[in-house]
């Protein structure tokens, strides 16, 4: 096969193997000494101080909600209605993050770009989703089930003894099952990530071309102190 | 020779398969030799990684992967360098960057060429075209049709190389974009069918090009359990010239390169070295003058 008729060469042999790059083989000097530079360049912009933290933002400080999901979606909801208003005119109800979605603790004290990348090392974008009154029934029971303080914002959920829901407000309203909302979200969890499933009844789904991370970032750099409380905003009557 | 008669002699030259990539045939005999490195799926991953990472202390980085194919290339002139996509996104190198920094340094590293990853659309089929110019190696894509995007005219379906008087042909194949990538980002890019697209190029590679060796670097994935999804060990299953199939995308670590037979009965290679650039494959091909003795194809992995 391999010889054509009109080559002279034949394959007689061949061999696949991997290798592993490590330090048997020795670094080419030239190639560091071009990365140096952008390599010093990442390093400075990801820890030139952004903000202070003023405690440990952790996911784990709470049972129903945390400061770091709290945070997080706090930041979403404030970063990302006056893009989706801008581009549709219409108002953000509020925000389902995911808990696992948090990667990293936010140590007290200094924030920087590379906090961002650490909490959220991945590309995800912010999408805002409308949903049926229906969807957004759905929704709760998943986040009731689940056990997990998925982060939420814009939302005030109480629940009774037996989880069964006391009160429900969006946005400060008594929450209407006829009327559909508008909710941000990542676009991971919109494409059936962490089995988020009622997301696939969605009426719309709005791509703000908004990473995640950079609603972080660009939070970072506008606020001075992070003082995120786990608060009222989803808990159990005990 | 003519090929059928041919072909039915490598197929009853038995095909050995050593374990511990030991060579047992004539090479010393053989008059050329060309070996391809390749690498995929590095997603940005300029620097090694740190000692203290849990699954990869001190692996990778792109000054040692140089000093990796300097060695290689000193031992064998003869060596081509290809990536299977995936280049961008994973670091914030990208994020500062946009992909600058990967391409110079791949084409630093004298890159032959590479096909494109879904996650080389992350700045867009615009942010794409703005890093070429940093590219001094081929992009080889056959499947996606750029006819209606900026991209067009800047990749090739295929591309052949001679190394030592030995005629590489060598063609690219990409994931389907729907569903994985938002269409905002790959815009008009058409998705054409991987199989139909390479049986056809890999037929102009062997019949018109009279190519020796034929390699197709592909982003579709090394496997998939649904049999609709098009991956490379259907594909070589399916291909008839294709003597190598480097792949990329599932971020798939290997024991070793794993042996297909392909449409004509005779066994290729499909290679995927996992990701971030920890590893390089490695493919050594020998050739001897037609007429030599040695009978059949020997494969060792």
């Amino acid at each position: 096969m391999i010889a054509c008729r009109q080559s002279q060469d034949r394959l007689i042999n061949f061999e696949g193997k991997q290798l592993i790059v490590d330090s048997t083989y020795a670094v080419v000097d030239s190639i560091s000494n071009f990365i140096l530079p952008y390599h010093n360049h990442v390093e400075k912009m990801l820890d030139s101080t952004l903000a202070y933290a003023s405690l440990d933002i952790s996911k784990t400080d709470g049972i129903y909600n945390t400061t770091a999901g709290n945070l997080m979606a706090d930041i979403i909801l404030e970063q990302a209605a006056p893009i989706f208003k801008s581009r549709t005119g219409k108002d953000l109800d509020f925000v389902l993050l995911n808990h696992g979605g948090i990667r990293s603790i936010i140590s007290e004290g200094k924030v920087s770009a590379r906090t961002a990348f650490e909490v959220m090392p991945f590309e995800n974008n912010t999408v805002v989703v409308e949903l049926k009154g229906q969807s957004v029934k759905e929704m709760l029971t998943y986040l009731i089930r689940s056990k997990r303080a998925h982060p939420i914002a814009g939302i005030q959920l109480v629940l009774n003894k037996d989880d069964s829901i006391k009160s429900l407000t969006i946005q400060g309203a008594p929450f209407d099952e006829k009327k559909s909302y508008y909710v941000a979200t990542s676009d991971y969890l919109v494409s059936g990530g962490d089995d988020m499933v009622f997301f696939k009844d969605a009426l719309e789904v709005t791509d703000i071309d908004y990473k995640i991370r950079n609603a972080l970032i660009d939070y970072f750099t506008k606020v001075d102190t992070l003082a995120p409380k786990v608060d009222l905003r989803y808990y159990k009557i005990e | 020779m003519d090929r059928r008669k041919f072909v039915t002699h490598t197929i009853a030259g038995s095909v050995m398969l050593s374990a511990g990539g030991v060579l047992l045939n004539s090479c010393k005999a053989s008059k050329k030799h060309l070996t391809i490195l390749h690498t995929n799926d590095v997603h940005s991953h300029i620097d090694a990684f740190p000692k203290n990472h849990a699954d990869f202390p001190g692996l990778g980085g792109l000054a040692r992967r140089a000093g990796l194919v300097q060695k290689i290339r000193k031992e064998n002139p003869n060596t081509l360098l290809l990536d299977a996509g995936d280049i961008f996104q994973g670091t914030p190198y990208f994020n500062f960057y946009g992909g600058e920094l990967e391409f110079k340094l791949m084409s630093m590293l004298q890159y032959d060429a590479a096909t494109i990853g879904n996650h080389d659309f992350d700045n867009g089929i615009d942010g794409l075209l703005a890093q070429l110019p940093y590219a001094s190696f081929d992009f080889l894509i056959a499947n996606y049709d750029f006819t209606n995007t900026v991209l067009n005219g800047y990749t090739k379906p295929y591309k052949t190389y001679i190394k030592d008087g030995i005629k590489v042909g060598i063609y690219g194949l990409g994931i389907n974009l729907a569903g994985l990538v938002t269409k905002k980002l790959y815009k008009e890019t058409e998705y054409l069918d991987p199989y139909e697209v390479a049986t056809d190029i890999e037929a102009l590679l062997k019949e018109t090009e009279k190519c020796d060796i034929i390699i197709c670097l592909s982003h579709l994935g090394y496997s998939y359990e649904n049999e609709n999804r098009p991956d490379d060990l259907k594909l070589g299953k399916r291909t008839k010239y294709t003597d190598l199939i480097i792949g990329g995308h599932t971020h798939t670590f290997l024991e070793r390169p794993t042996v297909v037979t392909n449409a004509k009965g005779r066994e290729i290679l499909v290679n995927q070295v996992g990701c971030f650039g920890v590893n390089v494959g490695r493919v050594d091909f020998y050739f001897d003058e037609a007429g030599g003795s040695a009978e059949g194809v020997t494969i060792s992995v």
